[in-house]
C-alpha cells in the first residue's frame, strides 16, 4: 500500500469471511501451495488410498511420536526465547515438526483400527494411548534445559533427521516417500539453525561454550538409541520401505564432526543409555508431557474442537 | 544487536530550518499524505507516535503470554498447531512494530528495558488470565477483532513506516479472528459442558474487549491532537460502537450471546450502543492492579533475563567473525 488513501478493504475487515464465504478460507489450510498436508492423507486414508502395512504403520507411528514428542517440547520456548526471533524460529521449528508427526500419525492409524474397525485418527493416537504405547525415542523427551541444551538436542535431532528423510524420499511407500520428501527440507533448515547456534554459543563468550559443551554431554547419552536396529527396521529396509537406522551413522557422525571441529569442540566422550523408547521403555520425562498435552482431550473425550 | 543502524536523531537546526520543516510537515498532513523517518517533525508528533508504536509492540509481545498458556494443552493437533502459529505471528508483530518504532529513534532494547521496569504500557486486556480452551476462542474473537477495528485505520496513519507495519499486522489478525470464531463455533456445537466453556469465555472477555478502544471520547484528551496528526482517524467511542454492531450479529451464527441486554442501534445516531461498562476497573487493571500484571511482566522478565548470556554470546561471537574478516581483507 503505496499511498494513505488506498482502500483497506480485505485487510482485516472482520465482517467478512467469517460466516460462509470463501470455502478455501478456513484457518487449518496452513500449508500454501500443492504441499502435503495431514488433511490430505487423512482423505486417502477414509477413501482408501492410502493403507499402510502393518509393519510401515508401526514404523510411522515411531517417526510420528518423535516429532510430536519433540514439537511438545519446543512448543514451550515460544514466548519465552533468548530473542524475538529465536521464538519465531523455535516456533517454525516445533510447527514444522507437529506438522510432521501429524502426517506420521495419520498414516500410521490407518492399519490401526479402533474398537469399531475404524482407522484411528492423529488425535486418537496424540491424546488417548498411554505412555508405554509411545514409541519415540528417549532423545526426543528430554527437558528443555537452558538455550544451550535445547540446541544440542535440536542439533542432534535435526542431522539425524536429514539423513533418515533424505533416504525415505526413496522409499517403496508413497506416502512415506511424500512425507519425507516435504520433511527434508524443513529439516535442512533446522540444520542450519542449530548448526549456527552451535558455533555461536561455542565461538561466543566463556560462560556459552561451558554451556553448550555441558548441552552437548547432557544429550549425548541418547544419541545411541537413534541409530539401534531392530527386526521391525530390518524387515522394512529388505522391503525397500525404510532404511536400517544405523546406516545413517557414519554420515550424521562425519557431518557432527564437521561442525564440532569448526566450533573447536569434541564429540562428547559419555556412555550411552540403553534406550528402550521404541518398544515403550520411556525415561521419567515423558509421563509428564503426555498428561499436560493430553489433560484436556480425556476431560472431554469423544467431544470435536 | 537491535540497537544498530538506527535512524540517528536529526543534528541542530536552524529556526530557519525548522520553519521549512514545519511548513513541510504541515502540507503532508493537510495532503493526507506519508511522514517518512528522515523527514522533518514536530517533537510531540515523534514522542507520541513512539509512544504508541512502542506500546502497541509491547502488546505483541505481552500478547503472546496468554495464548501460549494453551499450546501445551490444546486439544487437538489441529488447534495446536493454528494456536502455535497464530503466537509466533504475534512474536512477528511484535518484530515489525519494534523497526516501525526503532526509525523513530529508540532502540528495541531501550524499550524491551523500560517494558520489563514497568515504565511503558501494553493493551491492559492482557491482564486478564485465560482460564479454559475457550479462551482461545474468545481472545481470537472478540480481543483480535477489537484489535482489528482498531488497527485497519491505522493502515493509513500518517507516520509512513507505521501505516505499512499495520497492513501486514491486519492481515493476520484478520486471519486469527476468524480461528477464534471457529474455536467457538466448534465448542458451541460441541457438548454442553463445550458449550458452557465457550459461553463462560464471551462473558468474560467481552467488556475487556470494549474497554479496548480506550476511555469515553470525553475522558480521551490525546485523541484530538492524534486524529489532527492523521494518526487516529475515527474516536474511540465511534470505533467501539461499530465493533458492537459487527459482533451482534457474529454472536448470532455462534449460537451464543453477548452479555449484555442493552445492546440497540440508535436509528437517530444511526449508531450501535451498549450497556455502560466499568472504567473503575478499567483504571485499576491499568494502574497495574489486574489479575496477571505482575505474573505477565515477570515472565517477559524471566525470559529476557534467562537469555541474557546467549544475546551476549552472539555479539561477541558477531565481533569475533567481523575482526577476522577484516584481518583477512587487510
Amino acid at each position: 500500500m503505496s499511498t494513505p488513501n488506498a482502500p483497506t478493504t480485505g485487510h482485516g475487515d472482520i465482517s467478512t469471511g467469517v460466516a460462509g464465504g470463501d470455502s478455501n478460507a478456513s484457518a487449518t489450510r496452513i500449508t500454501p501451495g500443492n504441499a502435503l498436508r495431514p488433511e490430505d492423507i487423512a482423505l486417502e486414508v477414509r477413501t482408501g488410498l492410502a493403507k499402510p502395512t502393518e509393519d510401515v504403520a508401526e514404523y510411522a507411528l515411531r517417526l510420528g511420536d518423535d516429532a510430536l514428542i519433540l514439537a511438545q517440547r519446543l512448543g514451550h520456548w515460544i514466548s519465552r526465547a533468548p530473542e524475538l526471533e529465536e521464538d519465531i524460529a523455535l516456533g517454525n521449528i516445533a510447527l514444522d515438526q507437529l506438522g510432521h508427526a501429524r502426517s506420521f500419525l495419520t498414516y500410521a492409524g490407518a492399519s490401526m483400527p479402533n474398537e469399531d474397525g475404524n482407522p484411528q485418527s492423529e488425535d486418537d493416537l496424540a491424546y488417548f494411548r498411554r505412555e508405554h504405547e509411545f514409541r519415540s525415542v528417549q532423545l526426543f523427551e528430554q527437558p528443555n534445559g537452558d538455550f544451550a541444551a535445547t540446541i544440542a538436542r535440536q542439533f542432534v535431532v535435526s542431522y539425524y533427521q536429514y539423513e533418515l528423510y533424505r533416504r525415505l524420499t526413496e522409499s517403496t511407500d508413497a506416502t512415506l516417500a511424500a512425507i519425507a520428501a516435504k520433511a527434508v527440507k524443513e529439516v535442512d533448515y533446522h540444520r542450519d539453525h542449530s548448526a549456527q547456534w552451535v558455533l555461536r554459543l561455542a565461538g561466543g563468550t566463556d560462560e556459552s561454550r561451558q554451556r553448550m559443551i555441558h548441552g552437548l554431554r547432557t544429550m549425548w547419552p541418547y544419541v545411541n538409541e537413534l541409530f539401534q536396529d531392530d527386526e521391525l527396521t530390518e524387515r522394512l529396509a529388505q522391503a525397500g520401505a525404510a532404511v536400517a537406522p544405523s546406516s545413517l551413522k557414519a554420515d550424521f557422525d562425519r557431518l557432527i564432526e564437521d561442525v564440532l571441529k569448526e566450533a573447536e569442540l569434541e564429540v562428547p566422550d559419555v556412555p550411552a543409555a540403553p534406550g528402550g523408547g521404541r518398544y515403550g521403555r520411556h525415561s521419567e520425562h515423558l509421563g509428564y508431557i503426555l498428561a499436560e498435552m493430553q489433560v484436556l482431550a480425556r476431560e472431554h473425550p469423544g467431544a470435536s474442537w | 544487536m537491535a540497537a544498530q543502524n538506527l535512524q540517528s536523531v536529526p543534528a541542530e537546526l536552524t529556526p530557519e530550518e525548522d520553519a521549512a520543516g514545519q511548513a513541510h510537515f504541515d502540507r503532508i498532513i493537510a495532503e493526507d499524505s506519508r511522514i517518512e523517518p528522515r523527514d522533518w517533525m514536530p517533537a510531540a508528533y515523534r514522542k507520541t507516535l513512539l509512544r504508541q508504536v512502542s506500546q502497541h509492540a509491547h502488546s505483541e509481545i505481552i500478547g503472546m503470554q496468554p495464548e501460549a498458556n494453551w499450546i501445551s494443552r490444546a486439544p487437538s493437533l489441529k488447534r495446536k498447531a493454528i494456536l502455535m502459529a497464530k503466537v509466533q505471528d504475534e512474536a512477528g508483530h511484535g518484530l515489525y512494530l519494534y523497526s516501525a518504532a526503532e526509525t523513530l529513534g529508540q532502540s528495541r532494547d531501550k524499550m524491551m528495558d523500560d517494558l520489563i521496569a514497568g515504565k511503558a504500557r501494553y493493551s491492559s486486556i492482557f491482564n486478564y488470565p485465560a482460564r479454559t480452551w475457550a479462551d482461545m476462542g474468545a481472545i481470537g474473537w472478540l480481543v483480535d477483532g477489537a484489535a482489528i477495528c482498531n488497527q485497519v485505520p491505522l493502515c493509513r496513519a500518517s507516520y509512513g513506516p507505521y501505516g505499512r507495519a499495520m497492513v501486514r499486522v491486519c492481515k493476520e489478525e484478520s486471519f486469527h479472528q476468524r480461528q477464534g470464531f471457529e474455536i467457538l463455533l466448534e465448542l458451541s456445537n460441541g457438548t454442553p459442558e463445550q458449550k458452557q466453556m465457550a459461553q463462560d469465555a464471551v462473558n468474560r472477555w467481552y467488556a475487556p474487549a470494549l474497554m479496548m478502544f480506550g476511555p469515553p471520547d470525553d475522558d480521551s484528551p490525546n485523541s484530538k491532537q492524534s486524529m489532527a496528526w492523521n494518526i487516529k482517524r475515527f474516536s474511540n467511542d465511534e470505533l467501539r460502537s461499530r465493533f458492537v454492531g459487527m459482533m451482534v450479529e457474529q454472536v448470532k451464527v455462534l449460537g451464543l450471546t453477548l452479555p449484555d441486554d442493552q445492546i440497540r442501534f440508535n436509528e437517530d445516531t444511526k449508531k450501535w450502543e451498549h450497556g455502560p461498562l466499568d472504567w473503575d476497573e478499567f483504571h485499576e487493571v491499568l494502574a497495574g492492579r489486574g489479575p496477571c500484571n505482575a505474573q505477565r511482566l515477570e515472565r517477559r522478565r524471566a525470559a529476557h533475563d534467562d537469555g541474557a548470556w546467549v544475546r551476549e554470546a552472539a555479539a561477541a561471537y558477531a565481533a569475533k567473525q567481523s575482526k577476522k574478516t577484516k584481518e583477512y581483507a587487510a
